[in-house]
């Protein structure tokens, strides 16, 4: 197991991304880690950390796509530049990049880890899903993507390409669900509510194939069946 | 003596975590695997969080076979915690880690709000188990009902020590949806909210029992430590602030070294029960 690493990280901006906020940090010593993996992110005055893939990884940054949706992301939404928090990771397991025809798939704040991924892979093409103009500005961080607004859903431009691509997907879980009957073997990166990050809380635990599985420690990216 | 909470850590995930503490609690093991509850199974509150996992586990079996020998390796004292739904169920988990030396001692979960629980009372399956170990044997208690009672009844069945305290039963609601969050609804409330209860159930069991105690519940720094020592626990559980910290075992252990020398404690053993003893002297 590697090395748990945890610092307290200095806010160098938040920017607004749609309805989205790009938390931007000091690394520190903190390593960014594979595309898809995460970070536990300790909001100011909440007891629990909050768990963020990576979206970006400027020299000297990490940076996080936080959608603001409780209490805790709230918090994160409201830091400030000069502002400090705590910081966990990298952890999980991230996407394999040794794919030969990838094509990136990305629904709502599902974009977050995309733009990260998107370099690793020399900037393939992606499809992502909003559910409206002001969300879809997110699509701006991930280069060559083809967008789609509801009532159209991903899966329509993704239907008759999947076959011929390696899928790495993150969004809504009926988006993944419908993914993974499109393309099997696609990479998908999953979403649970998370207590630690680190495999000691059993909250991430999610039944995939008939199996049960700690997110945080098998995932959270899993290769479909 | 700084331990986890039963459940609040994985040594396999986290084996430097582990062995930042002084002995490693598993998570409760049951006679026969189980997957626990669906999600979703954690929620914040205001002033804690509720989970309601609802003791998965490998199961016996598979625990003596694949995780004692790895557990033996990380070189801290391993206690395990021991759940079932009779009390034949405890007694036969007993019995069968009675035979295994990296074992040191036996945590009985009498308390876990996520399952339901035996028919037996705790001090049957505390004699059941008494029957079949020879090893160290803590009831772990939650903090209802009459609890000077129930820690006198567990020491006359032969416990040789409690831990004090387990979740207590908590439900939140989401902001949005005004719905629980967690699939069962009700869950088990632990965190900063649980610390005033800790510390009751310690103070009331220190003066039913003369049974050493790990006290535990909300304990987040080196000051929640000191006052756990105070009121009566002779050692002291981590459990929620490992989720948001996991390197809280240091960082408690420095803050309870220099409260400590504060408040004129040469060791940890000195400040145990102090709190009684000043409220003795004050009446005196």
């Amino acid at each position: 197991m590697p090395e748990l690493r945890r610092e307290r990280l200095r806010v160098l901006a938040v920017e607004q991304v749609g309805p989205y906020s790009l938390l931007r940090v000091s690394r520190g010593m903190l390593t960014p880690g594979r595309p898809g993996q995460f970070f536990m992110l300790s909001p100011p005055g909440r007891l629990l950390p909050r768990p963020m893939s990576l979206c970006l990884a400027p020299p000297g940054e990490l940076a996080f796509l936080i959608d603001a949706v409780g209490p805790g992301t709230r918090a994160l939404c409201a830091l400030a530049p000069g502002n400090t928090l705590d910081v966990l990771g990298p952890l999980g397991n991230g996407f394999r990049v040794d794919v030969r025809r990838p094509l990136l798939v990305g629904g709502g704040i599902g974009v977050a880890p995309l733009p990260y991924l998107a370099e690793a892979l020399g900037r393939p093409p992606a499809l992502l899903g909003f559910r409206s103009e002001h969300h879809a500005q997110a699509a701006a961080l991930v280069p060559n993507a083809e967008v789609v607004l509801e009532p159209t859903y991903v899966t329509e431009p993704l239907a008759p390409v999947a076959r011929r691509h390696d899928v790495l997907a993150c969004g809504p879980e009926p988006m993944l669900a419908a993914v993974r009957e499109l393309a099997p073997g696609a990479q998908l990166a999953w979403e649970a509510p998370m207590a630690c990050g680190y495999g000691a809380c059993y909250g991430c635990a999610v039944e995939l194939d008939g199996s049960w599985k700690r997110l945080c420690v098998e995932g959270p990216v899993l290769v479909a069946a | 003596m700084l331990l986890n909470a039963s459940g609040c850590l994985d040594a396999s995930t986290a084996p430097d975590v582990a062995r930042s503490l002084d002995a490693f609690v598993t998570k409760t093991v049951t006679p026969l695997p189980r997957e626990g509850n669906p999600p979703v199974r954690i929620a914040e509150t205001e002033v804690g969080m509720v989970n309601s996992i609802g003791l998965a586990n490998p199961g016996l079996e598979a625990f003596l076979a694949d995780h004692v020998p790895r557990l033996a390796e990380l070189g801290v004292p391993l206690w395990v915690s021991v759940g079932g739904f009779s009390a034949d169920e405890y007694a036969a988990s007993c019995a069968a880690l009675d035979a295994r030396a990296a074992v040191t001692t036996l945590e009985l979960n009498l308390s876990c709000p996520n399952v339901d629980e035996a028919p037996e009372s705790a001090a049957q399956i505390v004699a059941a188990c008494r029957a079949a170990t020879t090893k160290p044997l803590y009831a772990k208690l939650a903090a209802t009902g009459d609890l000077a009672e129930l820690a006198r009844a567990v020491a006359d069945a032969g416990a040789d020590g409690l831990s004090l305290v387990n979740t207590l039963r908590g439900l939140t609601l989401d902001e949005r949806s005004l719905r629980p969050p967690l699939a069962r609804g009700v869950g088990g409330l632990s965190g900063p909210a649980l610390k005033p209860v800790s510390l009751a159930a310690v103070w009331v069991c220190r003066r039913a029992t003369a049974l050493p105690i790990v006290g535990m519940g909300g304990v987040a720094s080196g000051r929640d430590a000191l006052e756990l020592l105070a009121v009566g626990a002779h050692a002291v559980a981590l459990g929620t602030v490992l989720f948001a910290d996991p390197h809280a075992p240091a960082r408690v252990r420095a803050e309870l070294a220099a409260e400590l020398s504060a408040h004129g404690f040469a060791a940890p053993a000195d400040a145990v029960g102090a709190a009684h003893d000043r409220v003795l002297a004050a009446s005196v």
